[in-house]
């Protein structure tokens, strides 16, 4: 192929280590299908050859946390179902990014109810929010584009070892259910 | 015979003492009792061999809020030899929240009568497994009650630290 063939024997590239890392790392966005209801057909529809996320890299939804860098939580989280989007979470590697597809993981959507969490930002860090109900798969694809878009931007020195760092973080307590 | 006709007939030949409400709208036949009588009315409506309700497709209840009587608990019944489908019902009041329960006539109440307890709070006597059916273990309110506000009670469902 053309750059390759041109550079095979004495060519070299130059480049910080920061920009590599993040442009292979927003290339290979491994996404966990979190799909609890409807929303999930769309994003099934996502993997098909019409709309084809193979073409952003991100082809491979893996079924186990552990290899995930992207969780699409796609449906509508109860209360009873908060704690296990949570786990799935906490095993993903860092780094690691959330969509919150839809209307109801934004903000509960149209069950305006006791059961239903008003939006998991009360209990996941959500880096994009997705309008729809469900979004569209062309939506989705514009999410991950965004998201892409923000791990072109990040550093490899915003990512320290967490393991060690963590008792240093305290994040605000938001466990709080709306009043009527 | 009417088949309406023929269930009023049996009950009341079989069971006297018994005060039978009966009401009938749009060709469905209710039929209101004493909630002390449930399971013998249930065992008679299903082992009679003229009747034969084999299925109970639903088990519910009603919240009146400030009738004296403050739950109704609704049984819907299905007999698929006539195809004919009929509402029991049985006044359950606040002080007194119980009822026997009919899983021992039906198995298919097991699970309806643990949804109704977990919805209403009403406590279904000898049940096998009296346990909540949607709601968390340890959640200490019953959700369709009229008092039991529409977005819950703050703090009453943990969601996992940030």
């Amino acid at each position: 192929m053309g750059l390759e063939a041109y550079l095979k024997d004495t060519g070299f590239i130059t480049t910080q280590v920061n920009a590599i890392i993040a442009w292979a790392r927003k290339n290979s966005v491994w996404p966990m299908p979190m799909g609890i209801s409807c929303c999930a057909i769309e994003m099934m529809a996502v993997g098909d050859p019409k709309y084809d996320i193979a073409r952003f890299g991100s082809e491979v939804m893996r079924f186990t946390p552990r290899q995930c860098d992207l969780m699409i939580v796609a449906g509508t989280v109860t209360y009873k179902m908060a704690p296990v989007v949570r786990k799935i979470y906490d095993q993903m590697p860092d780094p690691k990014w959330v969509i919150a597809m839809g209307a109801c993981t934004s903000s509960g959507g149209m069950y305006r109810s006791y059961s239903v969490v008003q939006g998991i930002d009360q209990f996941l860090p959500v880096d994009i929010y997705l309008a729809g109900c469900p979004p569209r798969p062309d939506n989705l694809i514009h999410a991950l584009m965004k998201i892409q878009e923000k791990i072109g931007k990040t550093k490899a020195s915003q990512f320290p070892n967490l393991a060690s760092d963590v008792k240093s973080i305290t994040l605000p307590d938001l466990n709080v259910i709306q009043n009527n | 015979m009417d088949f309406k006709e023929l269930i009023t007939q049996k009950l009341k030949e079989k069971f006297p003492s018994v005060e039978f409400e009966l009401t009938e709208y749009r060709d469905e036949l209710t039929i209101k009792f004493d909630k002390k009588f449930i399971v013998e009315v249930c065992s008679f409506l299903k082992a009679s061999l003229d009747l034969e309700f084999s299925w109970c497709s639903d088990v519910t209840a009603v919240d009146w809020a400030n009738r004296k009587n403050r739950f109704t608990v609704v049984y819907n019944i299905f007999s698929m030899k006539h195809n004919f489908r009929l509402r029991l019902k049985a006044d359950v009041d606040e002080s007194d929240c119980n009822i026997d329960s009919v899983s021992s006539v039906w198995q298919a109440a097991n699970w309806q009568e643990r949804e109704t307890y977990d919805m209403y709070g009403i406590k279904f006597n000898n049940h096998p497994d009296l346990r909540r059916m949607y709601m968390p273990e340890e959640f200490e309110y019953h959700p369709l009650r009229k008092d039991f506000p529409l977005m819950g009670i703050p703090g009453s469902l943990p969601l996992p630290k940030k």
